[in-house]
């Protein structure tokens, strides 16, 4: 594979290791501080007030016997969230999402908060807060959202990206399309073509810390919010916006993070909470419960798509299409706009088509989940791939290394690929010894390919050198799964001394400049190119001090291995100076030694993933078992293999959760029927084996180190390796996920009585 | 508001008093009172083992029992685990395997685990897995955390044979 050479030579020290984490004892030991651990003084508990319609019109909120009961301190409804949004869409639909405005949209919208000294006060008050509702006509399901008789949610939702402009309102909020050739002309090439439709379940990140702040806001119009957040700057921004607050006045630090995954990435409480803080004028803690969380926060989109697949007898894709449906929730999204772009992206179809439809339903507003609409459009593709391959009697693996996109394909969303990873997944995956082992009676196995895009963004990092040489490392993207670990490795690599020496921390917004969020698996891909200019930044410094003290011109000194150096025939004799010598010199050399950098980290390199998944499925109960799991994914380069291993584990870990269980189960009334640990069941030890791993390292070339993001990709293709995997097993094909027990068995049951029939005519 | 009543309790060994409402589950009397926020919420309804305490030895989650009732008990939390300044071999496997992430699942995992360990130091793979069943993680897939717990046990049963042959 030809790709740029230039860092695959680079010669390591401390990249590569696995070295242990800097907040480990921290979190082991209980000390952490999450969004909920932080106090004070003077705090009051706060709690919303939650809609237990799916879609009602707000007649009348009466507070008035709340307001009367001891202890309270601050009642809030929309009226104190006045719209300051100016006409920014999104950013109203934010402030609405937070705290309902006349109507309440889905079961579990805010209507109302309180503020008391405790939480059985503030319970209480809840309690006697009145809301009058008139219930209005709901739906909850994309594809009857979408049909001409549901009941529209926004009177102002035109659908955009069609020509000619409908001229009524409906819940079709957006149509995409991407593709590039002719797909008429290919499906006309096509010896087969299979056409199939697939649905998928509203699934939740499930991070174990439900969302949790702490608000304080003065008269002045000083602000502070500690708040578990994946992008305390976005939050930062959001809050101000929302709160008519200057951007500098409102210091976020973000808490130790329990889990993201894309749903911390946005705002739900935290304005909730500094309003009530501003009209109480005490700081307000506000923890969101379980419930709250899976009612009101982040789920992914529900779907139900199309795909069109044809072929040669001999395996070469001619044309494919895909149709996404996906909703947003409340709101509109950019859900199937996502899906478009990366339903086909691990291969290079000459002629294809997605078009995406962003749809509206009473459902919570939908949040980034990991690789946000890719597992869904991949598992109808990846699907289906097999049944193609099947068809025209080729082997899986096979059928798409025949397909698989390189250097130089074009993706679906236009450009062209650089050095990418997916064919040497899929050759890493055919020689993996997984793909040899036994299968017995009701066992299967199946592979999937998976793509994410990754991102980079705009990135701040301060480095300070102590005067002891000891380095610490300041970064404004919040450390989601050791990053912290990577980050410092980084540093040392660059400065030329040991991991140990570099202390690594997450910055608030008062002590660092705007850092995107983090998201798209760009932690370490654009912290780690900041931290890389920062440490060059920072020898520079060095450089010059080093010059000083050895009174010889600046540009006779190198650095190297931690050391400068005079080089030239004169200097020849000068000892070298080591980082901790200058260090120490340095109140009298020119003052504090530090390293800067801001950039817009660009170039993030595609992420791609193959698995493999043997499963046995009980046909008595429908059970699916995951009897061993592999992940073959590119990491570009691996700075710390065991927070890749780690990010690769874990994102498998929720996409077997999602293909397996995990589902939003809406009641006709429109209102969430399991919003809890208990029926949203999330995988458990027990439920699954050893996941194995395997980091492939096809540099990045527009990163230094060559890194790309890991973090999202291999959430992507379980869905479809263990519906493969399934059908390889029963024989039958699964095309609604999850596939719970009872939708196999019922799957089951269907394809013995089509055979009964078949042998009985 | 509710009747408070007066408990006291031993937490990780020290002797704690506090008011509880009646109505106050221990999660929050921990949090709030006592002040060991190494318990951590992650549902309030026993199904995510983050607050996984011991209660008298038994493992229990926190917010399945009522402040008022840890009375006249023991209570351990992750807080509890660190013995004369030096990690347990549990927390040591924990850091040195990676088997956190973000963590947050991290002291209830340790505190079922160790109550797996100390009454069954040499648990085979399944064994883990289903004493481990009652405790969430949604970072690591659990690879890391069996195999955590699998080198913890192991360096236990050698310095316990090594403190029996002494």
């Amino acid at each position: 594979m030809a790709h740029d050479n230039s860092y695959t030579g680079q010669k390591f020290e401390v990249v590569g290791n696995r070295f242990i984490r800097p907040d480990g004892v921290d979190k082991v030991t209980g000390k952490a501080r999450y969004g909920a651990d932080a106090s004070a003084p003077g705090q009051l508990v706060g709690l919303v007030l939650r809609s237990p319609h799916a879609h009602a019109t707000i007649k009348k909120i009466d507070a008035s016997k709340a307001e009367k009961l001891p202890g309270v301190k601050a009642i809030i409804t929309a009226e104190d969230l006045p719209d300051l949004t100016g006409g920014d869409r999104g950013m109203a639909d934010i402030l609405e999402n937070c705290m309902a405005r006349g109507r309440a949209l889905y079961d579990g919208h805010a209507v109302a908060a309180v503020a008391a000294v405790d939480a059985q006060t503030a319970r209480q008050a809840l309690k006697l807060i009145k809301v009058s509702y008139k219930k209005l006509p709901h739906v909850t399901d994309v594809d009857k959202a979408m049909k001409p008789n549901a009941p529209v949610i926004h009177d102002w939702i035109i659908t955009g990206g069609v020509d000619p402009k409908p001229a009524k309102p409906s819940n079709i909020a957006n149509r995409t399309q991407m593709g590039h050739g002719d797909v008429e002309t290919g499906f006309a090439e096509a010896d087969v073509i299979i056409e199939r439709s697939y649905k998928t379940e509203q699934t939740h990140q499930g991070y174990i810390e439900p969302h949790a702040c702490l608000a304080s806001v003065n008269p002045d119009g000083t602000a502070e919010l500690w708040v578990t957040t994946q992008g305390p700057f976005t939050y930062r921004t959001v809050c101000a916006t929302l709160l008519g607050l200057d951007i500098a006045k409102l210091k976020v630090t973000s808490s130790e993070i329990g889990g993201g995954f894309g749903g911390k990435t946005h705002v739900w409480t935290e304005p909730v909470a500094l309003a009530l803080s501003r009209k109480a004028n005490r700081p307000v803690k506000l923890v969101m419960t379980r419930d709250e969380v899976f009612r009101a926060s982040g789920p992914t989109a529900s779907t139900s798509i199309d795909i069109k697949i044809g072929a040669t007898k001999k395996g070469v894709i001619t044309a494919a299409t895909l149709e996404l449906r996906y909703q947003g929730g409340a709101f509109p999204g950019i859900w199937a706009m996502l899906a478009c772009m990366t339903g086909f992206a691990c291969y290079d179809i000459k002629n294809q088509r997605s078009v995406g439809w962003d749809v509206i339903v009473n459902r919570p507003k939908v949040a980034a989940y990991r690789a946000p609409s890719a597992p869904m459009a991949a598992y109808a593709v990846e699907s289906t791939m097999d049944i193609v391959a099947q068809e025209i009697g080729m082997d899986a693996v096979d059928f798409r290394l025949k397909n698989v996109a390189k250097e130089g394909a074009q993706a679906p969303y236009g450009p062209l690929y650089g050095p990418i990873g997916i064919e040497a997944a899929l050759k890493a995956v055919k020689k993996h010894p997984q793909m040899r082992a036994k299968l017995k009676k009701n066992q299967g196995r199946g592979i999937a390919c998976g793509f994410w895009f990754n991102i980079g963004g705009q990135t701040c990092v301060d480095l300070n050198v102590g005067t002891d040489g000891t380095v610490s490392l300041a970064v404004g993207t919040v450390d989601v799964g050791g990053a912290r670990s990577s980050l410092g490795m980084i540093a040392a690599e660059e400065l030329g001394i040991s991991y140990d020496e570099v202390k690594v921390h997450v910055a608030d917004t008062a002590s660092l400049g705007h850092n995107d969020t983090t998201e798209g698996s760009r932690g370490t891909f654009s912290s780690g190119m900041a931290a890389i200019f920062a440490a060059r930044d920072a020898i520079e410094v060095l450089k010059g001090r080093a010059a000083k003290m050895l009174d010889v011109p600046v540009d006779a000194i190198v650095w190297e291995n931690g050391q400068a150096k005079a080089v030239g025939k004169q200097h020849g004799n000068l000892p070298k100076l080591s980082l901790k010598e200058i260090a120490a010199k340095s109140p009298n050399t020119g003052g504090p030694i530090a390293g800067h950098n801001e950039v817009v980290a660009d170039g993030a390199g595609m992420g791609f993933a193959c698995h493999i998944c043997d499963v046995e499925v009980d046909p008595e109960t429908g059970l699916t078992k995951i009897l061993r799991y592999t992940v073959v994914q590119d990491a570009g380069k691996a700075i710390h293999p065991d927070y890749v291993e780690g990010q690769f584990q874990g994102a498998a870990a929720q996409g077997i959760g999602w293909a397996l269980n995990e589902e939003y189960v809406y009641g006709d009334d429109g209102r969430l029927q399991n919003p809890g640990f208990l029926d949203y069941r999330i995988p458990v030890c027990s439920d699954l084996p050893f996941i194995d791993t395997k980091i492939l390292e096809i540099p990045n070339p527009n990163h230094p180190y060559g890194i790309r993001g890991v973090g999202e990709t291999s959430i992507v293709p379980p869905l479809g390796a263990i519906g493969n995997a399934i059908a390889d097993a029963t024989g039958v094909r699964m095309n609604h996920v999850p596939m719970s027990p009872i939708r196999v068995l019922e799957a089951l049951d269907q394809a013995a009585t089509l055979e009964d029939q078949v042998s009985a005519g | 508001m509710s009747e408070a009543v007066m408990v006291s309790t031993k937490v990780n060994g020290d002797v704690v008093e506090f008011a509880c409402p009646t109505d106050e589950v221990l999660l929050d009397s921990l949090r709030d009172r006592v002040g060991v926020t190494g318990v951590k919420e992650g549902c309030g309804t026993g199904d995510c083992g983050a607050c996984s305490i011991t209660l008298d030895g038994q493992l229990v989650c926190a917010c399945l029992v009522l402040g008022v009732e840890a009375g006249g008990r023991e209570i351990g939390t992750v807080e509890g685990l660190v013995e004369d300044g030096q990690l347990h071999p549990l927390q040591e496997k924990f850091i040195e395997h990676a088997a956190l992430q973000c963590g947050i699942c991290t002291p209830g995992f340790l505190v079922a685990a160790k109550a797996l360990l100390d009454n069954n130091p040499k648990p085979s793979e399944t064994e883990i897995r289903y004493a481990l069943a009652g405790n969430l993680c949604r970072c690591t897939g659990y690879d890391k955390i069996v195999r955590a717990v699998q080198a913890a046990a192991k360096d236990m049963r050698k310095s316990s044979s090594r403190s029996k042959k002494r």
